[in-house]
């Protein structure tokens, strides 16, 4: 074993020091200055201070690239891991700049403190290749997320959505145990590398069959992917904008990277195959079952919604099959297009929620309804809106466009000499096809349908603008211009 | 030195920088027009004007230079480097034909819109939008570029239906949204396919041209392919979208749609599937039902096209339904022409593209502009009441002229174009071209009746009372009439203006595997 | 002095015409009328020029021009004329001008009236001297639009119907026409009518059809028959023949006047042209078979017609039925030529003498029709829009110098020697009696009949009692006599001298002949 310091081991976490520091000051400061200030100031020095503190982690990891793996994989810090922290951090911040303004709690320290502790757990998630940790700061992550979604007290739905929420979780969380248990079993090792050394080829082990099918459930509880993604559409419906935000961008992408380092790493050999007419059992079959019963059913039953929010949800869920696309089909450029396509999905809906939180301050709700019209109350944001779904729906050249092409691409390809996978692709271009319809149904409610009688224009403050539009801005870029973030990744 | 108005020399490759300039004149304007301010309609109307007439001029200028026909680049640069993507624009013959289309579509439509008082800005911002996804699908020779202004195109047309449309608007509009999305679904999968079968990390068009995909990849990809693009070109029966999309669009979208927009789907159906799978048309090596190839299929249904199109409109009560049939059936030609696999057939093909475009733009002008929007019906019974010959002779005159050429008088570029589609199906299919014949004289009935109903209908005496005066026909509808009538007149007079780039433009490199298919 | 294409810039003149009253006379009436007026006068100076320059004594193509037009196509721009097409030219350029002199008073868009039928003067120019189908469709086509719509906004109460029925017909033959001829395009490659010709005289036309008689059960023969009878319909409605004549009185009782004389004057004489430059020269082999029920045909037109013309009311609708009349004698001189006759140089003679004969028939028919329809227009306008046959009496009491003149215009069509109409008529009849015997002669019955018709016009109007209401009625005006008298002039002039026109036409006709020889 590598003999090494704590002073390195904590030289190797400072990012997430910087974090935890962070989160502490503001609950400080909040608790010990600021008591009896009001809402607007409050939320004004928690978020500089969050700002502050994230903002300085993404300095120091710009600072100096490092390589390191230590503790028996616990801690891998890599440039590719350390550029998925910059994206988590990054869209921290944007979910807390989404924050401001905000008047659901009166814990703002708190909500804030708690959005910094799950960065944290996600900032650990993206370096670690070790079972155990992987499972900590998935829980650390998932107990952050259930107090963020039963943060807006007044709000029965709120409580609602946590409850099932946790109640989904636990049981989920469960069941990754057990299925990591046994591998570590069969390995005797918590080591992804080394579990993975342990596979055997041609005849898998049942034990091990078990324990694929623990860990997906597992994890796919946290990605939402069906059938475990009853939680999803009454969390995105009933959490605070920010807080289902989060759990819709910082939280996917980290949870698809780590499910990805759990098969393509931990599971290396036990990948089977899913091509057409060429089925060898393993972990990518299963995967692709749960990618298109995800892609249909998600885009199909996004369809019938009403609620804005509700069909981010199933959406979600649809974007979730797409992505595991990215995974089975396990090549290095499928990473690339696997985070591409989660960062860039991340960001969009990031904005639409931001969007929605603006409707749904003026108007109390997210139905379509409550949208109808919203170009002539509130241009900017809506036209922001229209790329965001238009994004989502995978138009041109916006970069939802280029992330599903890349992503399929890659599918394609990773089966080389054959089209084995083509089917896959097939059925996710068709579903995307449908999806159109819906965020269609919505943008014509937004620019097609007359506002209310009456309703004036909707006030929209510079910041919330110049974050909306900042987030639209990267979108069409990323789209135009891919490499931009593809060369990073 | 050569004056601006002179030809280039048919030797000389040219310039042709300046043609990338439609596409960014055009997606520039959208965000100043935005920015106007909101209670101009004016300013932004003449903003719109000065953005197609720059667009336009700048075609003109490209025409003037690229007199060659061969493949000139107009702009390439590395744009994914690491998937082999390229910023490729380039601009041969055919594409000179449909840009040159697409700037006269873009100037009349605009002038057709001047009316548009209701959110007039944004009108403008989509249809510039729109315009600029055109002209970059006709540019654009790389295969991503293609489909992503391919694509680009789909928005705008629905929110130009959905906000400033007519009739059942929302319903068409998301019809033909989604059409064109499950058309471009299908695109997407072939052109992936090819991108990987081909594993060269290139979508440049003439490259993967030139890779000899397997046969029985090629045999599948093509129908996917053409069919994808097919889709949006009205092919039968597909065409379903086409009639009420572009009943319910307003004039200038209904213009676009059906002089522009199809012509996108014919397009891709010459320049993309043809190109890379050519293979796809050649003989599967057994009949079913007496259709031999996919090129059997293909013909078979731009024929019903035809023949159907002709028929339903004859029976339409609706005046723009007539014309929107009217446009499937036309559309037809150009497929069959494609399919034909004969030189004079494809030049055909092209120039009925042009020429169909530039029509069905005048008769939907004349429908929706100079009629609908002062009657207030398109009720062919209704209008047949009101004697517009009289009141609006200037839009009977159009509309005869118009219909004249469209259903392929000599003097006008329908018959031109049609001819040359006969001639080729002549020489592919003989039996088809009789049929075709038919769906012309169809093509006359149905004209025919629309005009005599909706102009030189019997004025009913006995409901005389007295109406409001019709507004007169504004001068930048005339105009407009005229640039089109002008166009289709200067191509039927003297076709060898285009023929002379397509012929060349059809022989370039990109077309070979084309040529050099089994049995042909 | 080559520089110019004459035949071009004739053709062109009239559009621009057109164009240039269009733009400029929307404002002003008087400017309107005087532009075209000048412009009729321009292309008739031009048409002089030409006549003048003619070569008489060569029966082929003078003034020929030959462009590159769409090689793809096999399409030229080839123009030029012969002793016929000139005498056509010359036809329309001088009715044209009449029409615009009657149609002076019209009311509505003046502009838009003398440009249609400037627009029409182009069409006609260009179609009696395009020999290359595509473009002598387009003028065939081109001008039927202004007449459509000359006839549908300025006509009579029931100009809808007329207008209709008139593009309809027209338009079927039309189609008809341009079918045929795209099958013979796709069989030959060629649209040259001197190609096809040429064709045809060497027998290959019909060795092309054979292309497409193995896919259906047709022979050669049967399919270039067919074709045959597609380009005849065209030309059948266009002139018109029984029993495809029954859009013409509707029509040209309908039309305005003005109109009325350029349909009778010129654009009937677009199908007898038809039939003699295009139909003859390529189908004679075809035509021969079906040469009887044809000269038949042309018979029951002109019998037929005539009775018909008695028992009209309407002075329109005789003149229009005199018209299809005399225009059946055109084509029963035409159908009689198709005769085989061998070497025999004698009948060549008749068969020369015959076409001669049409030649000058379709000129004074235009002349003398144009006239009669003017003079029906001058007695509408003064007898406010009455003309039937009952209307009036005793008139020659009152408007003497009209009731002359008229009286002059109305011998011609009937044939009186002395004046034009009897020289063709003459002719035609010279020439078909050794080679048609039998419908020469029950074709005779038929001038029997005009004379009948017009001696009772002259009894019915000019003469009989005088109805109270027209005692009044004025005579005519010094620029009325002015504007009728080249008129009524040159039918004496040809009537005394024929020599002028058939000095023109002898060796075209001549030349025509030895191409049918065989």
């Amino acid at each position: 074993m590598i003999t090494f310091n704590y002073l390195d081991l904590l030289h190797l976490v400072m990012p997430e020091v910087i974090v935890v520091i962070a989160a502490l000051c503001v609950l400080s400061v909040d608790l010990i200055f600021l008591r009896g200030a009001g809402t607007r100031l409050r939320i004004s020095v928690g978020a500089m201070l969050s700002l502050a503190g994230c903002a300085a982690a993404i300095v120091w990891i710009l600072r100096a690239a490092q390589f390191a793996s230590v503790l028996d994989g616990m801690l891998v810090v890599n440039p590719l891991a350390q550029r998925m922290q910059i994206a988590v951090l990054v869209l921290t911040i944007l979910t807390i700049l989404i924050f401001i303004g905000s008047t659901f709690t009166e814990h703002i320290s708190e909500y804030l403190a708690l959005i910094l502790l799950a960065t944290v757990s996600m900032m650990f998630l993206v370096t670690t290749q070790n079972l155990l940790v992987i499972f900590l700061s998935l829980e650390l992550l998932s107990l952050s997320l259930y107090i963020l979604t039963a943060f807006n007290k007044s709000s029965a739905r709120s409580a609602e959505a946590a409850l099932k929420y946790f109640l989904f979780g636990g049981i989920s969380a469960a069941f990754l145990l057990f299925g990591f248990s046994l591998l570590y079993g069969l390995s005797n090792s918590t080591n992804l590398s080394s579990v993975a050394g342990s596979i055997q080829r041609p005849f898998l082990d049942p034990l091990l069959i078990v324990a694929i099918v623990m860990t997906m459930v597992g994890l796919g509880f946290k990605v939402a992917a069906v059938p475990f993604h009853f939680w999803a559409p009454d969390v995105y419906q009933g959490a605070p904008a920010p807080s289902a935000a989060l759990i819709a961008s910082a939280s996917k992408v980290a949870s698809f990277f780590i499910l990805y380092q759990v098969m393509v790493i931990g599971l290396a050999d036990a990948e089977g195959s899913s091509a057409w007419r060429g089925y060898v059992s393993g972990w990518v079959p299963l995967a692709a079952i749960v990618a298109s019963v995800s892609m249909v059913l998600g885009n199909l039953v996004a369809i019938l919604q009403t609620s804005v929010r509700r069909l981010l949800a199933y959406s979600a869920v649809a974007h979730a099959g797409y992505m595991l696309l990215g995974i089975l089909s396990h090549t290095g450029q499928s990473l690339s297009a696997l985070l591409y396509y989660s960062i860039t999905y991340a960001l969009t809906v990031l904005g639409a929620f931001g969007v929605v939180a603006l409707v749904e301050g003026e108007t109390g709700g997210d139905r379509l309804s409550d949208f109808a019209g919203l170009s002539r109350r509130a241009p900017l944001p809506s036209l922001c809106m229209l790329i965001f779904l238009l994004s989502l729906a995978g138009i041109p050249p916006l970069a939802g466009f280029f992330g599903k092409f890349y992503l399929f691409t890659t599918v394609m390809t990773s089966t080389p000499g054959t089209l084995g996978l083509l089917w896959l692709v097939i059925l996710a271009v068709a579903m995307s096809a449908v999806s159109l319809y819906y965020y269609l149904k919505v943008l014509k409610f937004i620019y097609v349908t007359d506002p209310p009688t009456g309703a004036a224009p909707i006030r929209v403050s510079i910041l919330k603008q110049v974050v909306l539009g900042l987030i639209a801005l990267s979108v069409v870029l990323l789209g135009c211009a891919p490499n931009l973030l593809l060369r990073w990744l | 030195m050569r004056a601006p108005w002179q030809l280039a020399d048919p030797n000389d490759p040219g310039n042709l920088t300046m043609l990338a300039w439609t596409i960014y004149i055009s997606f520039l304007a959208v965000p100043v027009l935005l920015l106007l301010p909101k209670t101009s309609s004016r300013a932004a109307r003449v903003f719109a004007l000065l953005a197609a007439a720059a667009g336009f001029a700048v075609t003109l200028w490209g025409f003037a230079q690229q007199q060659s026909g061969a493949l000139v680049t107009v702009a390439r640069i590395p744009w994914v480097p690491s998937l082999g993507f390229e910023y490729h624009l380039a601009a041969d013959g055919v594409s000179m034909t449909l840009l040159l289309l697409t700037g006269i579509v873009a100037i009349s439509g605009v002038l057709f819109s001047w009316n548009i008082e209701h959110r007039t800005r944004e009108f403008f911002a989509f249809y510039l939008a729109l315009i600029g996804g055109v002209y970059g699908v006709f540019l654009s020779f790389d295969l991503l570029l293609l489909f992503v202004f391919y694509e680009i195109a789909i928005i705008p047309k629905y929110f130009l239906i959905a906000i400033w449309g007519s009739t059942r608007r929302e319903y068409a509009a998301m019809k033909l949204a989604l059409y064109s999305f499950v058309g471009s679904a299908m695109v997407l999968v072939g052109l992936i396919a090819a991108y990987v079968v081909a594993g060269t990390r290139t979508m440049d068009l003439v490259q993967l041209s030139q890779f000899p995909f397997p046969a029985h990849f090629q045999m599948w990809a093509f129908p996917l392919v053409f069919l994808g693009f097919g889709i949006l070109a009205g092919l039968w029966p597909f065409h379903t979208w086409a009639p009420t999309g572009h009943v319910a669009a307003p004039t200038a979208a209904s213009m676009l749609l059906a002089g522009v927009v199809m012509k996108l789907g014919a397009y891709g159906c010459l320049r993309v599937a043809m190109t890379l799978f050519p293979r796809g048309l050649d003989a599967w090596g057994f009949h079913v039902l007496g259709f031999g190839s996919w090129r059997d299929v293909f013909a078979v249904l731009a024929l019903i096209g035809i023949v159907y199109g002709a028929m339903v409109a004859l029976v339409q009560r609706d005046f723009k339904f007539v014309i929107g049939y009217s446009s499937v059936s036309h559309m037809g030609f150009v497929l069959l022409g494609l399919m034909t696999l004969q030189q004079v057939g494809l030049d055909g093909a092209v120039l009925q593209m042009f020429s169909h475009g530039v029509l069905a733009g005048l008769l939907f002008a004349v429908v929706g502009r100079m009629v609908y929007d002062r009657t207030h019906t398109r009720d062919l019974s209704e209008l047949e009441r009101m004697d517009l010959s009289k009141a609006l002779p200037f839009a009977a005159v159009t509309f005869v002229l118009a219909g004249m050429a469209s259903v392929g008088l000599p003097g006008f570029s329908g018959f031109v174009a049609e001819l040359q589609v006969l001639i080729g199906t002549w020489r592919a299919f003989p039996s088809f071209a009789i049929v075709a014949g038919l769906g012309i004289v169809i093509g006359i009935a149905y004209t025919w009746r629309a005009m005599q109903k909706a102009f030189f209908g019997a004025p009913s005496h006995s409901a005389s009372a007295p109406t409001a005066p019709l507004p007169p026909i504004s001068l930048a509808e005339r105009i407009g009439a005229v640039i089109l009538l002008c166009a289709s007149v200067i191509i039927g007079l003297y076709p060898q203006l285009l023929l002379r780039v397509i012929g060349p433009a059809l022989h370039s490199p990109l077309f070979d595997g084309l040529w050099k298919g089994s049995g042909r | 002095m080559t520089m110019l294409p004459p035949i071009s810039c004739l053709t062109i003149v009239p559009l621009l015409g057109a164009i240039a009253v269009l733009m400029l006379g929307a404002k002003s009436k008087k400017l309107a009328r005087g532009l075209a007026l000048a412009f009729a006068f321009v292309a008739l100076a031009i048409t002089l020029i030409l006549w003048f320059r003619f070569n008489p004594h060569s029966g082929g193509l003078q003034f020929e021009e030959v462009y590159s037009w769409i090689p793809e196509l096999g399409v030229q721009y080839h123009v030029g004329i012969d002793g016929l097409g000139l005498l056509m030219l010359l036809l329309s350029a001088i009715v044209v001008p009449m029409a615009m002199a009657a149609s002076w008073q019209i009311q509505g868009k003046i502009s838009l009236y003398f440009s249609l039928i400037l627009m029409l003067e182009a069409g006609l120019f260009g179609t009696f001297t395009a020999l290359n189908f595509f473009h002598w469709f387009l003028y065939w086509e081109l001008s039927l639009i202004p007449a459509f719509f000359l006839i549908r906004l300025w006509g009579g109460p029931q100009r809808a119907t007329a207008a209709s029925q008139f593009f309809l017909y027209t338009m079927v033959g039309s189609v008809a026409l341009l079918l045929a001829f795209l099958a013979i395009f796709l069989c030959t490659g060629k649209f040259d009518f001197m190609d096809l010709a040429d064709l045809a005289k060497n027998g290959q036309l019909v060795s092309a059809f054979a292309a497409i008689s193995d896919w259906h059960r047709f022979t050669a023969e049967k399919i270039a028959l067919i074709l045959c009878s597609g380009v005849f319909l065209g030309f059948a409605v266009k002139v018109p023949l029984v029993p495809f004549h029954t859009w013409l009185p509707a029509t040209y009782a309908e039309a305005p006047a003005g109109t009325t004389m350029l349909l009778t004057g010129t654009m009937s004489k677009m199908g007898v042209y038809g039939v003699l430059r295009i139909l003859l020269p390529i189908f004679y082999v075809q035509l021969r078979v079906v040469r009887t029920p044809l000269l038949w045909l042309a018979v029951a037109t002109i019998v037929l017609s005539a009775y018909a013309a008695l028992a009209q009311k309407d002075l329109k609708r005789i003149f229009a039925y005199s018209s299809i009349n005399h225009l059946g004698y055109c084509m029963l001189g035409i159908f009689s030529i198709l005769k085989f006759t061998g070497d025999d140089p004698g009948l060549a003679t008749e068969k020369a003498a015959a076409l001669d004969g049409v030649f000058l028939q379709m000129f004074n028919h235009g002349l003398t029709a144009a006239t009669l329809f003017w003079f029906v227009a001058l007695l509408e306008k003064r007898s406010g829009g009455l003309r039937g046959l009952d209307d009036f009496g005793g008139l020659r009491k009152v408007i003497p110098v009209f009731c002359g003149l008229m009286g002059i215009a109305l011998f011609s069509s009937m044939g009186l020697p002395g004046l034009n109409g009897f020289v063709g008529e003459f002719l035609i009849f010279k020439g078909t009696f050794p080679l048609a015997i039998w419908p020469t002669s029950v074709s005779v019955l038929g001038l029997l009949l005009t004379a009948i018709f017009i001696l009772t016009i002259l009894q019915r109007v000019f003469s009989g009692p005088l109805q109270e209401r027209w005692s009044h009625m004025p005579d005519l005006t010094v620029q009325e006599r002015l504007a009728l008298l080249p008129a009524i002039g040159l039918m004496f002039v040809l009537g005394l001298y024929p020599q002028l026109v058939l000095g023109v036409i002898n060796s075209t006709a001549m030349q025509m002949v030895q191409q049918l020889r065989f």
